[in-house]
């Protein structure tokens, strides 16, 4: 496989602190172009494998490249190849929005007619050209987030690394995010983004989801949502919190959350599930008011094949 | 006592020249889950922070079981407990110490903490690391202990501002089962979120833009309000499909959602007539279903409608 293919390979990457293995011989390609979504419970080894992807960490053992350069060797390489945005968004809130643009330049050695050209594409992309020269501390959250962005694209990385970028930005600035991302993709860059929001992975083209430092799968999320064997019961009741205890605990229930007013039970099987839970519902004098088989959300699936692997361990 | 666990009248504060929140009146009643929502800028930190008497209101009132905040938010406060976007750990205690000193600030009595705690540590999973500095944590689980910190005790008023900020599927879910515990014990909790799916849980939810009301009602009779009907079309070309939806007659809204356009059609359309425009166009459609508008779907729209 070459480079252009695989903008990354990892294999067997490992990184240990002290006893604790944070990484565990973690294997997987991101294929050129795709957009790569990056889940796992918190302390999962999420971002212990995007510093290492990203050249701010060196693994213990194993190996890596990101767009062609060795992640244990050259480290400073990877970091000048790639793209990188990380949640808090290192913008200077002092400086104007045409200043960060042109510090970002600077520090990726963007200049001249270049420096011009990419200038007015992070303008344009982000829509920033009439707050061009305001301090970015003045500016809402999300057009923070689209200046960003534009800094991390300052020297047309093939690659673009994101680590929960979106966290606290409302729907409308976060859907028009993704519009601009999946517009990236489409363009060609690569695109690496771990979130904890599952509507957000909708818009992935594959999931890779880690749980205690391992990768426990990876696929579309279609394919992913195929996994789920277990039926998944929606269940609509006026009284949801209550009902998610009387079904704690039940034979053939093995898990239940409130999903928004309704409730999802993960059952071994549909139809003696619904009886058990119809049974557990009445003895605590509650009723379902609508009890149907669902395909599950990512969510679900998410929960689910944390739960297969023994479930959650946070480092 | 009896009133609303939280009322506002007028409820106003203006920073130099920018009205942050603009002459807010609602009531949150005892018991009540409450979401407050809205884009950034909307008022919904200034807010909770007047609630929490933290910050003075330039004009108006706000009362928490009845005491004024903004006058006496010393007598206020011991009624309420609050957590900030930052709030604050103490980085050279361990995970436990930490529980154990808000513990012992809010006087949660002995015989309630080993039941609490555990409550807690069943959310955060974070029982397997009692002993580590609190410095030492992963963002996310910086995030847990905060909240954990911040329920070990059952004020009469819980005031959360972005609490799932960084937070995993599954302790999110944890979280808002024991936010529903906390309720149905009878206590009112007030929530900020930028996620309409958690919004969907509330009792009531109001719905912020620049400081003022848009909206304020159940989930549900918020959904129930969008105008037009909702369908989610799949196609393996989902962005350009977008694209020609949205500048088809009839058609109100289409946002991509994964591998469907999710678009709002104008009352009295039927669910497949936007296919023949994606026909010409050369798209082929995998699916079409008729679904149920989400909260996000109607704050799409009334924000898209209030900034036009």
């Amino acid at each position: 496989m070459t480079e252009m293919e695989h903008p990354v390979v990892v294999r067997e990457l490992t990184r240990r602190f002290g006893d604790f293995v944070a990484v565990d011989s973690v294997s997987f390609d991101v294929r050129s172009g795709e957009i790569f979504g990056f889940l796992g419970p918190n302390g999962a080894g999420k971002t212990t494998t995007i510093k290492m992807l990203t050249g701010l960490l060196t693994p213990t053992s194993g190996e890596g490249r990101v767009a062609g350069f060795d992640v244990l060797r050259e480290r400073n390489e990877v970091k000048r190849a790639i793209g990188y945005m990380s949640q808090r968004f290192s913008l200077y809130p002092d400086l104007t929005v045409l200043e960060n643009i042109e510090l970002y330049a600077g520090l990726y050695g963007v200049t001249g007619t270049r420096l011009d050209r990419r200038r007015t594409w992070i303008l344009d992309m982000s829509e920033l050209w009439d707050a061009r020269n305001r301090t970015t501390e003045q500016l809402p959250l999300g057009w923070k987030q689209r200046l960003a962005l534009g800094c991390a694209m300052v020297h047309e990385p093939p690659i673009l690394f994101l680590d929960e970028p979106t966290s606290g930005v409302d729907p409308v600035a976060r859907r028009r995010f993704w519009d601009l991302i999946d517009g990236m993709a489409v363009g060609g860059t690569t695109v690496f983004v771990s979130t904890h929001y599952m509507e957000e992975a909708e818009y992935c083209h594959r999931l890779a989801l880690m749980n205690r430092g391992r990768l426990i799968a990876l696929d579309a999320p279609r394919a992913l949502r195929e996994r789920v064997v277990e039926p998944i019961l929606e269940i609509r009741c006026a009284d949801a919190p209550r009902a998610v205890e009387a079904l704690g605990g039940v034979p053939g229930v093995l898990d239940v959350a409130m999903f928004g007013r309704s409730l999802h039970v993960t059952v071994v099987d549909a139809v003696a599930g619904s009886d058990a839970v119809s049974s557990a519902l009445a003895g605590a004098g509650l009723t379902a008011t609508d009890m149907r088989v669902v395909e599950p959300s990512l969510e679900d699936v998410f929960v689910s094949l944390v739960r297969a692997q023994g479930g959650a361990l946070v480092g | 006592m009896s009133g609303p666990a939280i009322a506002l009248e007028g409820l106003t504060r203006r920073f130099d020249d920018v009205t942050a929140v603009d002459a807010l009146t609602f009531e949150v009643s005892r018991g009540e889950l409450f979401g407050i929502v809205g884009p950034d800028g909307a008022g919904k930190t200034t807010t909770l922070r007047m609630l929490a008497g933290v910050l003075r209101p330039t004009a108006g009132v706000a009362r928490v079981v009845g005491i004024d905040v903004g006058s006496e938010p010393e007598r206020a406060k011991p009624h309420l407990a609050y957590m900030a976007q930052r709030f604050g750990l103490y980085e050279d205690l361990t995970v436990q110490e930490n529980l154990d000193f808000y513990a012992d600030l809010y006087r949660v009595p002995d015989a309630q903490r080993v039941a609490r705690m555990s409550r807690l540590y069943r959310f955060s999973r974070l029982d397997e690391f009692r002993g580590r500095l609190a410095g030492r944590l992963s963002g996310g689980m910086k995030q847990k202990l905060s909240l954990s910190c911040c329920l070990v005790h059952h004020p009469e008023v819980l005031l959360l501002d972005e609490p799932t900020f960084g937070v995993d599927p599954i302790s999110r879910r944890e979280l808002w089962l024991i936010l529903h515990e906390m309720v149905a014990e009878g206590v009112t909790v007030v929530v900020s979120t930028s996620y309409l799916d958690e919004a969907e849980r509330c009792d009531r939810v109001v719905l912020l833009d620049r400081g003022r009301t848009l909206a304020l009602d159940s989930p549900r009779s918020l959904q129930a309000s969008l105008q037009g009907s909702m369908v989610a079309i799949r196609t393996r070309a989902a962005r350009a499909a977008r694209d020609v939806l949205r500048g088809e007659p009839g058609v109100l809204s289409a946002s991509l959602f994964g591998d469907a356009v999710h678009t709002l059609l104008e009352p009295g359309l039927p669910a497949d007539a936007p296919l023949r425009s994606l026909e010409r166009a050369g798209i082929a459609v995998e699916d079409v279903a008729a679904i149920e508008p989400s909260l996000e779907d109607v704050f799409m729209n009334l924000v898209g409608a209030a900034n036009d």
